[in-house]
């Protein structure tokens, strides 16, 4: 997995709440047998019109986030199915980080084992984030994993809280499975001890 | 200290735990389906990796294949190869699988009961959110990524974090045309899609002991729509009677043996949750989502609500959202809506009660002449039995699609899908944009009440059928 430590990057907005894993890849994109080449899919019904063309509607398409890294969204975000496509297509088409009051259990999780970060603020502080983001073309934040702050060029710092063994696990880049080979004895023993009762 | 049963699972299973961390959680099933396990399968490729405990991995085909009889091939390149990929993967790491043409095959939550894998005390995982489904049997089941099937097939063991516990308590008991479907809609509905973010969900009280077992899985398999990790049933007789028998369960007499074990298993008297909801069965009627979040519901009496009486800025946002897509009006009567498309069916309500409770509104009667209308078995065998109780010709008689069994119209991933703008009233689990196929529009109900609105052309309470 790849490490993530300091991250800056501008910042995209989608005002929304309850956006589920539907919406982020819909299903017509979970056929691919790859971790790959989700990019185009990533909000495919709400970023593109029936002809193919972006629709300019659609929030993120706006020019000024072209190039974002920061996804700043509304609570309960990656709610529903539990498609690790979700991510992959965030981490594809180049978001490292997600900010949001609150997120669905099993999207949070499958964040942590692709390298992205999701972050949980209070409503106020992603309100705050919001009005900044709103104010300012190409409006960047610095996202700091060891120090678990996020700062902007103005003076912004916020503290935020990751647990300490999925930050431990995101800063060095470790493997989720060997991780818990280096504990094969007592699986072992585990086993051993089902199969007497 | 008096424990709850998810306590006494979670207890059971950890198998080292240091401070700080997660803990190293034994997983005693793990079901696998085509659409969020190749990469899985590919990761073990790489690393040089075996599946750890083969017979503990069953796997099965549901979300990508087309319910039109299986003598025609599958037609989707796409679908097809990952069918295969499916198979090979069975082959090539020496495991169990349900394909297409088992009789067998079945969505991968009604087979898991079905075949008696799913038991009481277990912990079960899937790469698919409403795994929650075999809560019902006192198991501890949920839902898991991509990433982690790869982690249970390679060491059968996961690293998790203990989630808390939430009691809800449905007291009383249900009134007659209110369904195991309503009760779960209603909770939803009441704490919100994110109300049991990071909770397991224990499900109790009269009305729920009175629920069978298949309604008892329509119940834990929404408990995702209301963010929870799980949903938990305390096992009882029903629950024994059920498995009895069932091929993969104990048989004899380590059945009797493994009987005496799940007794042990429900809540202790004193035990504590972080957090109880009691509900009232007495008070409630048939539910309808209105929206494009499984927590948009109304009663079947009531109207489609106004987004600027909700409380806050976001939910007013996210109405209003709602109302465009799915063209209704704040105000309308629920039983004013037409609709096109009616669909029974999906791992919430597929199962034999689930398609008799339909069948008995159906009979005698006709599907309007605005309506199509697909029943979707959940599995092979259901579709038997269905079958040999002369269900089908209920269904066809009255103007019913007869299929074979598969997660169809549920999320649309095989031909089986709504129009832009086609209004569909669906026994599935989710109703968010674009779920039955984009622009599709689509409003959870019971099995009994899609029957209704099959029939009436529109939504209808089913307590006047
Ligand atoms: S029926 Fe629907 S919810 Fe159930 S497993 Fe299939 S796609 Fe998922």
């Amino acid at each position: 997995m790849k490490p993530f430590t300091v991250h800056t990057g501008i910042v995209g907005t989608l005002d929304r709440v309850n956006v589920d894993t539907d919406q982020i890849i819909p299903k017509q994109f979970l056929k691919r047998i790859e971790r790959t080449g989700f990019e185009d899919a990533l909000f495919f019904d709400w970023r593109f019109l029936a002809d193919g063309s972006p629709n300019p509607e659609f929030e993120l398409n706006q020019p000024r986030f072209a190039e974002a890294s920061i996804l700043l969204t509304r609570a309960n975000f990656g709610c529903g199915s539990s498609r690790e496509h979700a991510p992959w297509a965030l981490d594809n088409y180049g978001f490292r980080v997600v900010i949001a009051p609150s997120f669905a259990d099993i999207f949070f999780n499958n964040c942590f084992k692709n390298g992205m970060l999701p972050i949980r603020l209070s409503e106020e502080q992603v309100e705050e984030l919001f009005q900044r983001t709103k104010a300012k073309e190409g409006y960047q934040l610095t996202v700091d994993l060891e120090e678990q702050t996020i700062s902007d060029n103005d003076g912004l710092q916020i503290k935020f809280d990751v647990e300490p063994f999925r930050r431990e696990c995101l800063l060095d880049g470790l493997d989720d499975i060997g991780l818990t080979l280096q504990h094969e004895d007592k699986i072992t023993a585990y086993e051993a001890k089902l199969a007497a009762a | 200290m008096a424990q709850t049963l998810f306590d006494k699972i979670w207890d059971a299973h950890v198998v080292h735990q240091e401070p700080g961390k997660p803990a190293i959680l034994y997983i005693d099933l793990h079901l696998v389906h085509e659409v969020t396990s190749p990469q899985a399968f590919e990761g073990l490729r790489l690393n040089n990796r075996k599946v750890r405990q083969p017979e503990k991995t069953v796997l099965t085909v549901d979300h990508n294949i087309p319910t039109w009889s299986r003598s025609i091939p599958v037609t989707d390149p796409i679908s097809k190869q990952q069918i295969e990929t499916l198979e090979k993967n069975a082959a090539d790491f020496g495991l169990t699988i349900y394909s297409l043409n088992s009789p067998q095959q079945g969505i991968v939550h009604v087979l898991g009961p079905e075949l008696g894998y799913t038991q009481p005390g277990m912990t079960i995982v899937c790469g698919d959110s409403h795994t929650s489904t075999h809560g019902a049997f006192g198991s501890l089941a949920f839902g898991i990524g991509t990433s982690e099937v790869e982690h249970v097939l390679a060491t059968q063991c996961l690293q998790q974090t203990k989630p808390k516990n939430f009691l809800i308590t449905v007291d009383g008991k249900l009134p007659v045309g209110v369904t195991a479907k309503d009760i779960i809609l209603y909770i939803i509905r009441t704490i919100g899609t994110d109300g049991a973010t990071g909770y397991v969900i224990e499900y109790a009280g009269e009305a729920i002991r009175n629920l069978s077992m298949e309604e008892r899985m329509t119940v834990c398999n929404m408990s995702i729509e209301a963010g929870a990790r799980a949903g938990l049933i305390a096992p009882d007789e029903k629950t024994f009677e059920y498995l009895r028998g069932r091929e993969f369960a104990p048989q004899e007499e380590a059945f009797e043996t493994a009987v005496a074990k799940w007794k042990t298993l429900p809540t202790e008297e004193g035990a504590t949750f972080d957090r109880e909801l009691h509900i009232d069965a007495a008070q409630l009627v048939p539910q309808v989502s209105w929206g494009t979040s499984p927590g948009m519901v109304a009663d079947i009496t009531g109207n489609v609500p106004d987004p600027e009486a909700m409380p806050d800025e976001n939910s007013k946002k996210a109405a209003r959202r709602a109302l465009e897509y799915m063209g209704l009006q704040a105000g309308q009567p629920m039983e004013d809506v037409t609709i096109d498309r009616v669909f029974i069916g999906s791992c919430t309500n597929s199962r034999i009660e689930d398609l008799r409770a339909a069948a008995a509104v159906a009979k005698g009667r006709k599907v309007a002449a605005n309506v199509n209308a697909m029943v979707v078995p959940g599995s092979q065998a259901i579709k038997a039995q269905a079958e040999s109780e002369g269900l089908d010709k209920i269904f066809t008689e009255a103007g019913f699609d007869w299929r074979e069994s598969g997660c169809s119209m549920c999320l649309a991933m095989n031909p089986d899908v709504l129009s832009p703008g086609e209004r569909c009233a669906s026994t599935s689990n989710r109703n968010f944009e674009g779920r039955q196929g984009a622009g599709g529009r689509t409003h959870l109900v019971s099995p009994a009440m899609a029957a209704a609105a099959a029939v009436a052309g529109h939504f209808v309470d089913v307590r006047k059928f």
